[in-house]
């Protein structure tokens, strides 16, 4: 081994050899560090309008304990919040309600359909009752059960973690507000008749019976 | 347990013919009168010694599913004092106007009562000093969704249902007399008065 072999190999090391001079750096890929500090600090806008909210606050009270994710503190102010959870059933009254609460939320955010009701309108397929909250909002996990038990909500929380985890943060379509239509739907109009069709026991019933 | 209640004779005896069939269901008494003087019964009720049917429990109807049955609207009163319950029963003939005198000016509690069976069956309370809806938004144009033949998902697409409720201003389901602030209005701060007197909720600059 030459002496110029060893100079080379000095040189090189300094390039790659990770500095022990404080304070110390550490290279990833964004994407990673933005999403793991996202999805651990998901911040909850508790919308609870039924039995399913007091199986939310069994969720975030002590013995299972959602602070365990990073929803350390409850946001009950849509500014400061980053998933909507809709715990319960929403009556058309509160439609309007749910979509400003959505509307003023700051991107990024996220939604949960915690429950049969706030998914599809569960047993409840009548004239006050909307058939499922995607029809109203943007809806990214659906947690089914009526009400689903604590341990099914926050497997709803992890799945949406786990959701987090795949985005980028180059990707716009995905912070995209997708905004009521000038027809005043946020879907199209088939759609929400298709999503609202009746399901299970109730396909016997025809719209006039 | 199953007897009639002494306030059906006494009722006879004052009202006469106005007072129609009465029966005991579940050992509750119940007593049928003519619709246009179900008024000065349930007057008669509340203020005569020795009934004193001061609580007004609830007020209700019912619809029959066959349709020769009339409608009947329901007055469930109760006497405090005697710890004793009297249902009144008026029946509408369903194909005239719905209407029978308001009973607000006995009990001021009949207020919300008789707003929601309005509100739920088409009953036109008349007398009554605001005869809104009051479970269904005020804009509602579907009809009366307890009547029988109301179709159990609304007669509209499940689409305009989205539309019209997404339509709707949160702020406007609330006005003044429904905050109970109606009466306080000039005890407000300025700003809050000027607030309510613009429909808001928040300032806006």
């Amino acid at each position: 081994m030459g002496l110029k072999e060893q100079e080379a190999r000095a040189e090189e090391q300094q390039f790659t050899t990770v500095s022990t001079v404080s304070p110390n750096w550490v290279t990833t890929r964004l994407d990673f560090l933005v999403n793991w500090a996202r999805k651990n600090s998901l911040w909850p806008m508790p919308f609870g309008t039924a039995c399913c909210a007091i199986e939310y606050m069994a969720t975030a009270a002590s013995r299972f304990d959602i602070a365990r994710f990073g929803m350390e503190r409850q946001s009950f102010s849509p500014r400061q919040a980053d998933v909507l959870i809709c715990a319960g059933r929403l009556p058309f009254k509160l439609a309007p309600v749910i979509r400003r609460i959505w509307d003023q939320m700051p991107q990024p955010k996220w939604s949960i359909s915690m429950g049969a009701c706030a998914s599809s309108g569960g047993i409840f397929d009548n004239y006050a009752m909307v058939q499922g909250i995607d029809t109203i909002i943007p809806v990214d996990v659906y947690v089914p059960g009526c009400p689903p038990r604590p341990e099914g909500l926050m497997y709803g929380i992890r799945l949406l973690q786990k959701k987090i985890e795949g985005e980028s943060i180059t990707d716009d379509d995905l912070r995209e507000e997708h905004l009521v239509s000038p027809s005043g739907l946020f879907l199209p109009a088939a759609r929400v008749d298709e999503l609202s069709e009746p399901f299970g026991n109730s396909v016997h019933q025809t719209r006039n019976a | 347990m199953s007897q009639l209640s002494s306030s059906v004779a006494a009722l006879r005896t004052a009202f006469g013919d106005a007072v129609e069939r009465a029966l005991v269901s579940c050992g509750d008494s119940i007593v049928y009168v003519r619709p246009e003087r179900v008024h000065d019964v349930l007057q008669w009720l509340k203020t005569e010694p020795g009934q004193t049917f001061d609580y007004l429990t609830d007020i209700t109807a019912v619809e029959y599913r066959d349709p020769e049955l009339l409608l009947e609207v329901v007055w469930q009163l109760r006497s405090l004092e005697r710890k004793a319950d009297l249902r009144v029963k008026a029946a509408l003939d369903k194909q005239a106007p719905l209407e029978v005198r308001s009973v607000y000016d006995l009990w001021r509690g009949a207020d919300w009562l008789e707003r929601e069976v309005f509100d739920m069956f088409g009953v036109v309370f008349t007398g009554h000093p605001d005869l809104r809806r009051i479970l269904m938004w005020e804009t509602y144009a579907e009809g009366y969704p307890l009547r029988k033949d109301f179709p159990l998902r609304g007669h509209f697409s499940r689409a305009e249902q989205t539309r019209q409720a997404l339509a709707a201003s949160p702020e406007t389901h609330y006005s003044l007399t429904e905050l109970s602030i109606a009466s306080a209005y000039h005890e407000l701060p300025k700003d809050m008065r000027e607030r309510l007197r613009r429909g808001e909720r928040g300032f806006l600059k």
